[in-house]
This record gives C-alpha cells, sequence and structure tokens, in this order.
C-alpha cells in the first residue's frame, strides 16, 4: 500500500539531491553548512521513525545550529533573463499547462486514491496525490521542454537556497505546538480567557479569536508564529471543545484573520517595507496605509464567517 | 501560571528580530522547564513531535517543478498576461492583476509574481501609465499612491489566494498543529474554506480601487483618502 512514507521517500531523495548538488556550486560561500542542512533534512525524511525521539530532537538541534549561527547561503543565479525571455517565446503557453498538472492531480487523486483503499493510504490521499503530481509534471516538464533530466533539481536547488532555513519554519511551529500541549498552555490560557470573555458568549469567543490573531500576527510579524499560540489558547480550548467549532473552519479562517494583521504591520519587512523601498516610495509605510482599508474590513468579514459557518 | 513564559519568549523573540529558529527552540525549552520537565525529555518531546509533522515540509517537493518552469520563462509569460491588460483604468487594470495573482497562488504558483517579480518592473509601470492617463498630470503625492496601491494589492491577492492551493505552508501547518491535539483533518478540508475569504477580499478590495478610479476622474485635488 502507498503511504505517506513513500511521499518522504520522494522528499528525502530531492532533499538529499539539494544537498549533493548544492556541494558542487562554489558560488555559494556557505556551501558545506548549506548542505549539510539540507542533507540533515533528508536523513529525517528518510530516517525519522529510526531515529527515535530524542535522534530527532538531536538532528532538530543541528538544524537550528546550522541556521542560526548563519550557516545558510545561496550558490549560483538563475537563468539569464535573455535566454529566459528566448525560451519563453518558444514554450509559449504549455508552461502554464505543465504547472496545472499538480493541482489537477492533487485534486484529482484526493477523492480517486480513496476509491482503492488496498492501494493508497485514504487519509493521506492528497499529500500522496501532490507527490505524484510533482513527479508527472517533472516528467513531462522534461520531455515536452526539451530540459536535461538534472534541471529540475538544479533549479528547485536554486530556489530551496532562495528560501533557505525559513523552510522548516512551519514544521517547528506545529512541533512547538506539541510541547505546548504537553506542558498544559493551553489550559492555563483558556482559565484566563474565559475569565476575560463573558460568560457563555460564543461571539466574544469568536471575537477574541479572530483579532487575537491579527494583533499577535502584528506584534510578531508572522501568522504563523502567532496561529499556535492563538490556537493553544483560544481556539482548542474555547472555540472547539467548549463549543463544538468546526476545527478545519475555526482554523483556517483563523489563519486568514491573521493574514489580515500582516497587512497592517511594518514587522513583516518582506510584504510591507521591502516593496516600498523597491518602488522607491519617500514614504515607507506607503504600502501598509493602502493595505489597512483593505484589511480592517476584511478581519470583520473573517470573525463573521467563522462565526456563522464553523458553529450550525 | 509558569507555562505561560514560552508565549513570552515566543512572542518577544518574534518582536525583537532574534533567529526564528532559535526562538521557537528557545520557547520550547522554556515552556518544558517551567512546566517541570527535564531538558531531555523536552528535547525527545519536540524531536518526536518533528518527526510526526514532516510533512508539513513536504511543500518542498514542487520547487523542481517551479525551478525548471521559471527557467523556461515562466515569469516572462506571466508578464505578458500582465502587459496585455494595458489600456484598461488604474481600478481595473490593478483589479485584474489582483485576479490573476489570487489565480496563479490558487494553483501553487505563489513565486511567479511578486515584488521584484512583476510589481515593479511591470504593475506599478502600467498602472501608473494609467493613472497618467486619467487625471493628466500626476503629482509627486499621487505617483506615490498608485505605486503604494500596485504593490498592496499584490500582497492582498497572494494572501488570500495562496491558502486554496492545499499544500502551502500554512494549511499544511494548521494541519500538523491540530494531529499534535488530536485532531486528524484533510489539507483539502482546510483549504476550500479559503475561499470565502478570497471572494470577499476580491470584493472590498475592488469596491476600493473602484473608488481610486473615480477619485482620480475628480482631478488632482481629490486624492487624499483616510486609510
Amino acid at each position: 500500500m502507498i503511504t505517506l512514507h513513500w511521499v518522504y521517500a520522494v522528499a528525502g531523495a530531492m532533499f538529499a539531491a539539494f544537498a549533493l548538488l548544492g556541494l558542487a556550486d562554489r558560488a555559494n560561500p556557505r556551501r558545506w553548512t548549506t548542505a549539510a542542512f539540507w542533507a540533515l533534512l533528508a536523513l529525517s525524511m528518510w530516517g525519522g521513525d529510526w531515529l527515535g525521539d530524542l535522534g530527532n530532537g538531536v538532528l532538530l538541534l543541528g538544524l537550528v545550529a546550522l541556521a542560526g549561527l548563519g550557516g545558510m547561503g545561496r550558490g549560483q543565479g538563475p537563468v539569464p533573463d535573455a535566454v529566459r525571455r528566448d525560451r519563453s517565446a518558444r514554450m509559449g503557453n504549455r508552461l502554464f499547462v505543465i504547472a496545472l498538472i499538480i493541482p489537477a492531480t492533487a485534486l484529482v487523486g484526493t477523492f480517486a486514491f480513496k476509491q482503492a483503499p488496498a492501494w493508497f493510504d485514504g487519509k493521506q490521499a492528497t499529500l500522496i496525490a501532490l507527490a505524484l503530481g510533482v513527479l508527472i509534471a517533472s516528467l513531462v516538464g522534461c520531455l515536452w521542454l526539451r530540459a536535461g533530466p538534472t534541471e529540475p533539481l538544479q533549479q528547485g536547488r536554486r530556489l530551496m537556497d532562495s528560501v533557505g532555513w525559513a523552510a522548516i519554519l512551519p514544521q517547528m511551529l506545529a512541533s512547538l505546538g506539541a510541547v505546548f500541549a504537553l506542558a498544559g498552555v493551553g489550559d492555563v490560557v483558556g482559565q484566563i480567557v474565559s475569565m476575560a470573555i463573558p460568560q457563555g458568549s460564543l461571539l466574544g469567543a469568536v471575537i477574541a479569536y479572530g483579532l487575537g490573531m491579527a494583533l499577535f500576527t502584528m506584534v510578531m510579524g508572522n501568522a504563523f508564529a502567532a496561529f499556535p499560540v492563538m490556537t493553544a489558547a483560544i481556539g482548542l480550548p474555547l472555540l472547539i471543545r467548549t463549543y463544538g467549532g468546526d476545527p478545519a473552519i475555526v482554523c483556517a479562517i483563523g489563519m486568514l484573520a491573521g493574514f489580515c494583521g500582516t497587512l497592517m504591520t511594518p514587522m513583516a519587512a518582506n510584504f510591507n517595507l521591502v516593496p516600498a523601498a523597491l518602488l522607491d516610495l519617500k514614504d515607507k509605510h506607503g504600502v501598509i496605509k493602502r493595505q489597512v482599508g483593505t484589511a480592517v474590513p476584511l478581519l470583520i468579514v473573517n470573525i463573521f464567517l467563522i462565526y456563522w459557518l464553523a458553529f450550525p | 501560571m509558569w507555562v505561560l513564559l514560552g508565549i513570552v519568549v515566543i512572542v518577544a523573540g518574534f518582536l525583537l528580530r532574534f533567529h526564528p529558529l532559535l526562538v521557537i527552540l528557545a520557547s520550547a525549552i522554556v515552556t518544558g522547564i517551567a512546566a517541570g520537565l527535564d531538558p531531555l525529555t523536552i528535547l525527545a518531546a519536540f524531536g518526536k513531535a518533528f518527526n510526526e509533522a514532516r510533512y508539513v515540509s513536504i511543500i518542498w517537493i514542487v520547487l523542481p517543478v517551479v525551478g525548471l518552469l521559471e527557467a523556461y520563462g515562466l515569469q516572462e509569460r506571466a508578464r505578458g498576461l500582465i502587459a496585455r491588460m494595458r489600456g484598461a483604468t488604474v481600478g481595473q487594470f490593478l483589479a485584474g492583476y489582483m485576479l490573476l495573482r489570487q489565480g496563479l497562488a490558487a494553483v501553487g504558483l505563489t513565486s511567479v509574481a511578486g515584488h521584484a517579480q512583476t510589481v515593479r518592473p511591470l504593475v506599478a509601470p502600467i498602472a501608473e501609465a494609467a493613472a497618467e492617463a486619467q487625471a493628466g498630470d500626476l503629482d509627486d503625492d499621487r505617483r506615490e499612491e498608485v505605486k503604494a496601491w500596485a504593490a498592496a494589492t499584490d500582497n492582498i491577492g497572494l494572501f488570500f489566494g495562496e491558502d486554496i492551493f492545499l499544500a502551502i505552508g500554512s494549511i499544511l501547518l494548521i494541519k500538523g498543529l491540530l494531529e499534535q491535539y488530536g485532531i486528524s483533518l484533510e489539507p483539502l478540508h482546510l483549504s476550500v474554506w479559503a475561499i470565502p475569504t478570497a471572494i470577499a477580499a476580491f470584493l472590498i478590495h475592488g469596491f476600493r480601487l473602484w473608488r481610486l478610479d473615480r477619485r482620480l476622474k475628480r482631478g488632482p485635488a481629490a486624492t487624499e483618502e483616510a486609510a
């Protein structure tokens, strides 16, 4: 049966290839430590289940040490503009067709794989289908665009290096949630919050959650970081456990309430300050000022969407 | 009560711009110690959770395909689509760009457009030219404003399009975190709930762009906006 472990094997192979190809890239001043980072991630994908809990913890320390001490660098740049323009004119819209293979396979596979429970782990159908879509798209891409077989890996590595350590940020935050759960953070915050919110006020709890996501995101500059905190504090103990809200709706729209916060904070420099500099704006908060007028009403919409949709 | 120190650490750490991975690790250690756990137990719990949440980092397997397509001119192709919208008013053009940005992000093509890729070379100049055609001469403040609208529209289109794609960091982070609390969900089940907000974002921002058009038509004195 095809399970998530097959997907981990594919991902592990990819990270291992990134590490090996990265070692050969002399344009990257930190190629040894960068390669070590991707190699550790490959090891995690391939051997995580055999390392034991403490072993995985040590692996995690290694990743954090490599990233935290500035070990991540970038190698060679992208294909020259002129070459890309020339290729783009020849390839035409087949580029979009290849790009659509991935979401189309993921969507079809999510439903189709469930019909064959003997062959596929139905609970992980989407991720298995995603990996299949990637493999098909890579193959079709190489053949149709007449690219060399290592071209996807080389270009993927270039993008991966530009993402850098941020690649494991979501996984780290999801894991932090486990430590919060073990320490009982949710119970403590839940008690405090239930004192602050009038007893039995569902709307009050939803507003506290949506507003909290936006405000924490504004302070931290990152909705991903705000999410484990707000979920442990309000989302899980109050909205999901006490009021029986649909966890998918509460969390999916709660995350988007956080994104409204991202639009309003200079802490999210990549999105808000960097473009102002890129466009030579005199007012470095000019982009944020244009965003507030959309972010505030949209935050209100999100809060009411949770209130209406998650609690039937 | 002391277990809340971990939350203080993560908020303060991000606020003070320490390395995010170090901040998360510090938060885990502080939370664990405050709960009376010994360091090795904390490390093992963190390692176990990290291993169980590996699928969150599965999203990166799309990079080889995206990289290949970019090397063969996907960004140039997207720029061609944007350039074809030339000739509309600022508001119409930016609304069209937002729709394109949301659509591309919704199928996982988040890096095809962006501030460096499309806004600076293309979207901002086209928006400026359109505003000039509408309002006659643009003074510096209004030129700034129109450029800021271009960047803002890109961000909003990206944020409220990308979560519709089921293999994006935020969706798998939600799945991973809920799994730590014993709730198992499918990525698709999460990503469909990004659609109502995506529509609302387009309507709200589109309405503001429509008002921008009306203000530009009224001439140079009336472009100030409270927002």
